[in-house]
């Protein structure tokens, strides 16, 4: 393929997968990597590379629409932020000491995991408890509009969720994805705050996490320009347009669909990396 | 209450703002890259199979400024680039005057480590290999 060709199949593959992770709220970059290194034979350090790149403009992009909307909730961000950076910091680290097909194999593993996630429904118990006193010395307790009015919350668990988003750091600078699905998980389920508040919050600390461990990969010469010029430019647009459409249309059948396409993708990034091919 | 209420409004339109120019500026000089990029040498041959790293100018801050200011298109690419990194750590940068101007000093403590990590990454982690 020549510069041309290569350029443009890169960018059209990832608007694609930006505008399906944006309509599905599984999100793009996590379908990046196995899209570069399995049909455009791509380096995996290089997709990694590319990938975080284009994690850090999707989530930036995304956060200034949220951000005024009023539901994420800065403090608990930038608190769960020292977990996530610091996390970061080692998964890029580990990056350069694992080999490349021990990489692929975590990497199957989480693509599996991000697709189960999605399909499990969300519990939530009504009973209100007592403020966790951690939670109120950290001033984490929040409010955010709702229907009716201005509604609190009181967040609980607190170490368990900084556990929680120390892992989604690794793994996010381990793989140059945004695991975002991880972070809603430790917000969510482990701290119990508003699933709204979660998703927001998320998607406001995503692009901190990546920035974490960009540097390191800039200096490592993961980042090449020539390919990561088509893959931020593709999913920045892909995941603007899967915003704008989200709002209209019912997505219960495409999130099946995408699920199962990041399903078999894992499973091809595991036994490629179970028999070498990395 | 009402009044920090207020104010953390103020801030989160401000930083928001931020980053949509940030994301916006960087699209654009990642795309005046490209166009001289794929302009210069449209049917060169291209594969990214194997990993060579890249050169020495593309791996620093430094380096890409210098790159980009002498024209060469993948410097101004990975300088697009570079300031797509920077729009992150400039809201992080924020939120610490913001968290000055409401005097929470927990909070600025815990903002100023997060960014000392993310300055470290960007400029001091080229010794650790």
């Amino acid at each position: 393929m020549n510069v041309l060709e290569f350029t443009f199949l890169v960018w059209a593959g990832s608007l694609l997968a930006g505008f399906l992770g944006a309509l599905t709220g599984l999100g793009g970059g996590v379908v990046l990597v196995p899209l570069l290194t399995i049909f455009f034979h791509v380096d995996l350090r290089y997709a990694i590379g590319a990938s975080l790149v284009s994690v850090i403009a999707t989530s930036s992009g995304a956060a200034a629409a949220y951000v005024k909307e009023g539901f994420s909730n800065i403090r608990i961000g930038m608190f769960l932020e020292i977990a996530t950076t610091l996390g970061a910091l080692l998964g890029a680290y580990l990056t350069a000491k694992l080999p490349a097909n021990a990489i692929a194999i975590i990497f199957g593993i989480v693509l599996l995991y991000s697709a189960f996630v999605s399909r499990r429904p969300r519990q939530r118990s009504a009973v209100e408890k007592p403020p966790d006193p951690l939670a109120t010395k950290l001033k984490l307790n929040g409010s955010f509009p709702d229907a009716g009015g201005i509604r609190h919350y009181n967040v609980y668990h607190v170490p368990a969720g900084f556990g929680v988003m120390s892992a989604a750091g690794i793994l996010s600078g381990l793989l140059g994805i945004g695991s975002g699905a991880l972070k809603v998980v430790g917000m969510d389920q482990a701290m119990k705050i508003p699933f709204k508040v979660s998703t927001t919050t998320s998607n406001f600390m995503i692009g901190v996490t990546a920035a974490a461990s960009a540097g390191i990969y800039l200096s490592r010469g993961y980042i090449d320009p020539s390919l990561a010029m088509p893959v931020m430019i593709g999913v920045l647009i892909g995941s603007l347009m899967g915003t704008r459409i989200l709002v209209k249309t019912h997505t219960t059948h495409l999130r099946l669909v995408f699920s199962g396409v990041i399903v078999l993708l894992g499973l091809e990034m595991m036994i490629k990396g179970a028999r070498g091919g990395f | 209450m009402l009044r920090k209420h207020l104010t953390d409004e103020r801030v989160e339109v401000l930083i928001a703002n931020l980053l949509r120019g940030g994301v916006l500026t960087a699209a654009l000089v990642v795309i005046a890259g490209a166009i001289l990029y794929l302009g210069a040498h449209p049917r060169a041959h291209v594969s990214y199979r194997t990993f060579h790293s890249e050169p020495q100018q593309l791996k620093s801050v430094t380096g890409v400024i210098g790159e980009a200011f002498t024209g060469n298109a993948r410097g101004i690419i990975q300088l697009g680039l570079l300031l797509l990194i920077a729009t992150p750590i400039a809201r992080v940068a924020f939120s610490v005057v913001a968290f000055a101007i409401e005097e929470d000093k927990m909070y600025i403590v815990f903002t100023l480590i997060v960014l000392g990590v993310l300055l470290y990454s960007l400029f001091g982690s080229s010794t650790i290999t």
